[in-house]
C-alpha cells in the first residue's frame, strides 16, 4: 500500500487543483437538474416514478434508498446513459437525452464500475479520457497528484487495490472539471485518508453541484442541500436534510 | 478523428499487453492450412480451390477478432466511458473498424507465407501485387462488417452465437468477391492481375455497407 508514503504529496497536490466547474455553475441562476415527472422502468418493472425536483447550482442532493431503489438508475439517467421513459429531464436547462451531447462535457460521473481498463495502467487510462474529452494531457499528471496516485500511475489496473482504484476513478471523474458530479457511493472501499484526499475534488468543498447515493445515510445527510428519499421509485421524501425524520429515514432502509 | 486515433491507440496497446486476438488468429490459421495440408493430403493447391482454403481461413481467423472487438468495452465499461464524453459516436466505429483492419493484415503477414510454405500456391509471387489489393478490399469488408455486427452482438446475451450468425451471411458477397479474385491469380497459367470486375465488387461492397455501419452504428451502442 503506498498511500502513506504519498499523502504529503498528494495533499498539496489536491489543495492546488481548481475546480473550474465549480466556478462557472455558482450563478445560482436556472437549476442545473431539473427532473419532472420522470419515471423510468425496465422490462414491466417500474424503478422510478413520477420523480419532479430542482437542484440549483453548487448544491448537493443525496439521494437515499435502500438496494434497488433506483438511486443509481437516476444517476444513469442524469449522465445522458440511459433514456427517460416518460416525464422531462434538463440539465444546464437542455433536455435530455435530445440535448444529451451538448451537456455530456460537463457531467463527471463516479458509478459502481470504474471505467478504467484493467490492463492499461492508470496515467494510460487518463490519458486516454484527456483525449476523449480534449483536455490537455498535463490535467493528467495534475489529477493523479491530487488524488496521490503519481508514483503508482504506470502499474496496470489490475494490480492495485480496490482503494487506489477508487482514487483513480475519482482523478477520472474530475479530469475534465465537470460542472455537475454524479457520485454513486464516491467513498466505498477509500479509507479515512483517502478519504480526506479525494474531498477537494468530489467533496462538499469542491463546490460542485453533486448527486449522490451513500450507503452512509448519516455521512449523506450531512453534505447534502436537498435529500431525494426513493422508496419503490417513488420520491417518499424530497426536502431539506432536517426535515427528514429519523423514523422516516429509518424506514427507508427497513 | 483525434478521438478515433485516441480509441485506436488505445485498443493496439490493450491488444499488445494481452495479446488475447492477433496470436489466436495467426495460431488458427496455421493450424487450418496444416489441417488441409494433411486432410487433402496434397502439397500444393491451385486456383479456386487454394483461393477458397484461404479466403475460408481468413474468414474464420476473422471471425474470433470480430467477437473480441468490443468485449473490452463491454467488460470494462469503456462504452459508459465512451458515452459520457462529449465526442462523435461514429468515432468508435472508425476506431474500431481501423483496429479490425490491421488485426487483419497483421494476420495476412503472418498466413501468406504460412499458406505458402504448407500449400505452396503456383505463382503466388507473380501475382503477390493484385493478391494484396484484393486482401486489401477483402480486409476493409471484415473490418466494416465486423465492426458492424461485432457492436450488435455485444448487447445480447448470445453474442458469441450472433456474430457468426449475422456476420457470415453478411460478409458472403465479400468472401465470394474474394474467392473469385484470388482463384486466377493462383493458377499456374495466371496473368498476375486480378479481374477488375471483382476489385470493383469488394470496393463498392465495403463504400456500401461502411455507409450503412456509419448510419446505423449510433443506434447500436446508445440505449
Amino acid at each position: 500500500m503506498q498511500l502513506p508514503h504519498c499523502v504529503g504529496e498528494m495533499r498539496d497536490a489536491a489543495s492546488t487543483i481548481t475546480t473550474e466547474g465549480a466556478a462557472a455553475a455558482a450563478d445560482g441562476g436556472s437549476p442545473v437538474v431539473a427532473l419532472e415527472r420522470l419515471s423510468r422502468h425496465f422490462g414491466e418493472r417500474t424503478v422510478l416514478r413520477g420523480i419532479t425536483l430542482e437542484l440549483r447550482a453548487g448544491q448537493t442532493l443525496a439521494v437515499l434508498g435502500r438496494n434497488g431503489a433506483g438511486k443509481s438508475t437516476l444517476l444513469r439517467i442524469l449522465a445522458t446513459l440511459l433514456r427517460p421513459h416518460a416525464g422531462s429531464v434538463k440539465l444546464f436547462g437542455e433536455p435530455l437525452p435530445r440535448q444529451a451531447w451538448a451537456v455530456r462535457g460537463r457531467i463527471g460521473l463516479l458509478g459502481h464500475e470504474p471505467l478504467l481498463y484493467r490492463d492499461l495502467s492508470g496515467r494510460e487510462n487518463l490519458t486516454y479520457h484527456a483525449r476523449l474529452y480534449r483536455v490537455p494531457t498535463a490535467r493528467v499528471e495534475e489529477v493523479l497528484a491530487a488524488v496521490g496516485m503519481r508514483q503508482r500511475g504506470d502499474d496496470p489496473v489490475r494490480s492495485l487495490s480496490r482503494g487506489m482504484v477508487q482514487r483513480l476513478t475519482v482523478a477520472r471523474a474530475v479530469l475534465h472539471s465537470p460542472e455537475l458530479l454524479l457520485l454513486d457511493e464516491p467513498r466505498s472501499n477509500l479509507d479515512p485518508a483517502a478519504g480526506d484526499l479525494v474531498e477537494p475534488l468530489i467533496g462538499r468543498s469542491a463546490g460542485i453541484t453533486r448527486v449522490l447515493t451513500s450507503h452512509d445515510p448519516q455521512a449523506a445527510l450531512a453534505e447534502a442541500d436537498l435529500v431525494l428519499a426513493l422508496a419503490g421509485g417513488r420520491a417518499a421524501y424530497l426536502g431539506p436534510p432536517d426535515g427528514l425524520a429519523p423514523e422516516k429515514l429509518r424506514s427507508l432502509y427497513a | 478523428m483525434r478521438t478515433a486515433a485516441a480509441i485506436l491507440r488505445k485498443d493496439l496497446l490493450l491488444e499488445l499487453r494481452t495479446l488475447e486476438t492477433l496470436p489466436s488468429m495467426a495460431l488458427l490459421s496455421i493450424s487450418t492450412f496444416v489441417i488441409f495440408h494433411f486432410g487433402l493430403n496434397q502439397d500444393s493447391l491451385s486456383g479456386q480451390l487454394a483461393a477458397g482454403v484461404f479466403t475460408v481461413t481468413l474468414l474464420f481467423a476473422a471471425m474470433l477478432a470480430i467477437n473480441r472487438l468490443f468485449v473490452a468495452e463491454r467488460e470494462q465499461g469503456g462504452f459508459d466511458a465512451f458515452l459520457l464524453a462529449p465526442v462523435d459516436r461514429t468515432a468508435m466505429f472508425v476506431a474500431k473498424a481501423a483496429a479490425l483492419f490491421i488485426f487483419m493484415v497483421a494476420l495476412e503477414l503472418v498466413a501468406v507465407p504460412a499458406f505458402a510454405l504448407l500449400l505452396a500456391p503456383p505463382r503466388l509471387g507473380h501475382s503477390l501485387a493484385g493478391f494484396v489489393l484484393l486482401l486489401v478490399l477483402a480486409d476493409g469488408a471484415f473490418a466494416v462488417i465486423g465492426t458492424f455486427v461485432s457492436a450488435l452482438a455485444v448487447h445480447t446475451r448470445a453474442r458469441d452465437l450472433i456474430g457468426p450468425i449475422i456476420g457470415l451471411p453478411l460478409m458472403l458477397p465479400a468472401l465470394i468477391a474474394t474467392a473469385r479474385g484470388i482463384g486466377p491469380l493462383l493458377r499456374a497459367n495466371s496473368s498476375g492481375s486480378p479481374q477488375l470486375k471483382w476489385l470493383l465488387v469488394l470496393a463498392l461492397y465495403d463504400l456500401f455497407n461502411a455507409l450503412l455501419a456509419v448510419g446505423l452504428f449510433d443506434y447500436l451502442i446508445e440505449e
